[in-house]
């Protein structure tokens, strides 16, 4: 699904990522855990296209056809989906229009015939009703006035009508409670299927215990330094970030840096 | 490091294929720019007594009417033009202009078919549904072509109602005394540079009179366009509705591409007696002029609404994309008690087009209330400034003004400006005024992006977004043709 070679990115001028190796393939969840400012939300823009974000070096194939090629509502229509740390609001657009215009450009590029609007409406309640959403969450502008828990739901519910070929998560976990959390994590579990697959950039571990993952990578100051299977989250959340950093230099090079 | 350099290239590459896509887009933007070939007949340029008595003998007027005319503009020839909007341009030779073009036809037309196929087709081409038969969405239209109102449809129906819609030369000659009593009334011709000159050698406009307690049953429309090249455009509009009446009135602007900036001084008149209400929407689309600022149409307008009765009220919504540069304020004067004066408009101005524009609310009366909403959308070189007055009369117990003032800048070369003037002489009234500056976000791009929308339609999408709340102001089949315009007025503003 996603081959991520050798990745150099700059922010401002200053080197983030400093080559990230990372394979994905259908049907895997990974996480990303690292301390803040290690990259993980920069790897989560460089990928989706954000122009704020500079490839320097390396490569990344997305279903075998080159990332960079892409221009960021290609990469999207081609199945990539970003769930924003810090949803953005549009003002005097309703939730569903913008859907609507989303879904439709996404099919229209997959040659698929636009949605008619009661096949729409039907989706929209449909999922809304798995994430526990009211109807006038829909009719809202997008995310103008939701509350931090609406607009990481809001993210999932988009997620859901959109239905990506692959996932990420970035930090969706923050600003959520329990109850949020679950029903969030609820929303992917129920999405999580052989056909997709899922990166998950997360801080804490509490997210994985509601998404499980298949790998998980420690990304510090701009590498993925180690890299294991979901016990490593457990281990990390009981050690502490600082238990990497002491180790940093013995396990730079003692892991190789994909699974 | 030969790959680093390999993607940058391609990454060039694609914005400036991007950049020529825009720009394609940009330049192919002025869809309204045709000119229509038939005969017209044009008065020679410059202006003197003998032009006006001219244009007022073309159209057959009483003595009483020319006399107006030529008090306007002996009144004209002592004023100075305005130099304090905030535009820029040459000195206008007002020597160097025709006052009076119109289509060479018969005097008088009796319907549809004995109107020039030519100019129909131009409607067509407008999109104006001039055809009785196509009226049926309750649309009824005076398209007023150079100078002279060509065809007014749906007079019948309206005349069941005892509603006059008709060209104003037309009312001149057939309902008089309601022209003496309203004419100049709101806007009289001493009033500006530009209201006065339109007095002088206004041309033609449309007439409304809603009788008493008449609710107009259909949307009433006026399409103008300037066809012939030097012309200038004068046309003369007057609503009356008397008590208990309302309306609902429409204005589209379109003009042909010229590479000469021609000039058009229009004024608009509206009048309320005692709970009555007007609705008057404009979608002004002039010619703006080319990507360097070349031609376009000066659109200097006069426009004043006058509540004269308790509880009536005026509501003015504009969409202005056109024009090189537009300079016009429509106002309301709130004499009656309790009566609302009403201002929401969204202007543009991409390239190197300028606007000057905002409202005048003068409450008189006592617990009058009016609200201004205004969205400045500046792109490329365009200079956008809001300028409005709200003043409250010594006599204004409890007036309220609410106003807002949002500007929405698309690049580093474009300019947004906000000249609000408050003038408060009566203590118990409440006047309120927000204002907000923002560049269009990149990160809410992105975020449309995301979800696979193009750059472009991510734009229009903000764009829509920021102008809502005016555009839900507009009856529906103009708020969907506004978004249109609006959309082609900026495409390929960001890259």
């Amino acid at each position: 699904m996603l081959s991520i070679k050798n990745l150099h990115a700059n922010v401002d001028g200053k080197e983030i990522l400093k080559g990230i190796n990372l394979e994905i393939k259908t049907g895997e969840v990974h996480a990303i855990m690292g301390p803040n400012g290690s990259g993980k939300s920069t790897l989560a823009n460089v990928l989706t296209g954000n122009k704020n974000y500079e490839v320097t070096n390396g490569n990344v194939l997305f279903e075998e056809k080159d990332l960079f090629d892409m221009d960021p509502e290609t990469r999207a229509r081609e199945g990539m989906f970003l769930a924003f740390q810090y949803p953005i609001e549009i003002p005097g657009i309703s939730n569903a229009t913008f859907l609507k215009t989303a879904l439709n450009e996404i099919r229209k590029y997959n040659k698929l015939p636009e949605l008619t609007p009661t096949e729409f409406l039907d989706r929209i309640k449909d999922k809304a009703k798995v994430l526990g959403l009211d109807d006038t969450l829909i009719s809202r502008a997008v995310n103008v006035g939701f509350s931090g828990g609406e607009k990481k739901r809001n993210e999932i519910f988009q997620m859901l009508i959109l239905e990506p070929k692959f996932v990420l998560l970035d930090e969706t976990d923050s600003g959520l409670d329990i109850d949020a959390l679950r029903i969030v994590s609820n929303g992917v579990n129920i999405y999580r299927n052989p056909n997709n697959a899922f990166l998950v950039v997360t801080h804490y571990q509490r997210l994985l215990n509601y998404i499980q993952p298949d790998f998980v990578h420690v990304l510090y100051k701009g590498k993925i330094i180690k890299s294991g299977g979901k016990e490593l989250a457990l281990e990390l959340e009981e050690k502490g970030y600082d238990w990497i950093k002491t180790e940093e230099f013995e396990t730079e090079n003692a892991w190789p840096e994909s699974e | 490091m030969n790959e680093i350099k390999e993607k940058k290239t391609i990454s060039e590459e694609t914005s400036s294929d991007d950049m020529k896509v825009l720009d394609d887009l940009t330049s192919s933007e002025y869809k309204w720019g045709f000119v229509t070939d038939i005969e017209s007949e044009t008065a020679a340029k410059g202006l003197n007594e003998n032009v006006v008595r001219m244009i007022s003998k073309k159209k057959n007027e009483p003595e009483w009417m020319t006399e107006w005319r030529l008090k306007a503009f002996r009144y004209w020839q002592k004023m100075e033009e305005p130099t304090w909007p905030n535009v820029h341009y040459p000195q206008i030779n007002f020597q160097d202009i025709s006052y009076y073009s119109a289509p060479k036809q018969k005097p008088k037309l009796n319907s549809l078919d004995e109107v020039d196929p030519e100019l129909l087709k131009t409607f067509e081409k407008l999109g104006i549904p001039l055809e009785e038969q196509k009226l049926l969405s309750g649309v009824a239209v005076d398209a007023v072509f150079d100078s002279v109102s060509v065809a007014t449809t749906f007079r019948e129906t309206l005349k069941e109602k005892g509603i006059i819609f008709c060209s104003i030369s037309e009312a001149v000659k057939e309902h008089p005394e309601l022209i003496k009593k309203y004419l100049g009334s709101v806007v009289p011709y001493t009033d500006n540079f530009y209201a006065s000159l339109n007095a002088a050698v206004f041309s033609d406009g449309s007439f409304v009179w809603i009788p008493k307690g008449v609710r107009c049953p259909m949307e009433l429309s006026t399409y103008f366009r300037i066809n012939s090249q030097d012309t200038g455009q004068f046309e003369r509009t007057l609503i009356v509705a008397e008590e208990g009446a309302y309306v609902s009135y429409l204005e589209g602007c379109t003009a042909p591409i010229r590479d000469n900036n021609q000039l058009h001084a229009a004024v608009v008149e509206l009048v309320t007696l005692d709970n009555a209400e007007i609705k008057y929407s404009t979608v002004q689309n002039w010619y703006p002029g080319d990507k360097e600022g070349k031609g376009g149409i000066y659109n200097f307008v006069t426009k004043r609404g006058a509540c004269r009765g308790k509880n009536s009220k005026i509501s003015w919504t504009q969409v202005e994309t056109g024009s090189a540069i537009t300079w016009k304020y429509p106002s309301c004067i709130l004499q009656g008690d309790n009566s609302v004066g009403e201002f929401y408009s969204v202007a543009v101005t991409n390239n190197y087009q300028q606007a000057d524009t905002g409202t005048k609310m003068i409450h008189l009366g006592k617990n009058t209330k009016s609200t201004v909403v205004s969205k400045g959308i500046s792109a490329g070189h365009g200079n956008n400034s809001y300028r409005g007055l709200i003043k409250i009369g010594k006599n204004a117990e409890g007036a309220r003004n609410y106003t807002q003032c949002d500007s929405m800048l698309m690049s580093d070369k474009c300019g947004a400006h906000t000249f609000p003037y408050i003038e408060v002489e009566n203590e118990s009234s409440k006047v309120e005024h927000e204002a907000t500056t923002s560049k269009i976000g990149e990160d809410q791009i992105f975020y449309l992006n995301q979800r696979g929308i193009s750059t472009e339609d991510a734009v229009n999408m903000i764009v829509n977004g920021f102008c809502k709340e005016v555009f839900k102001e507009l009856p529906m089949e103009f708020a969907v043709e506004a978004q249109k315009l609006l959309a082609i007025s900026l495409e390929g503003s960001v890259g």
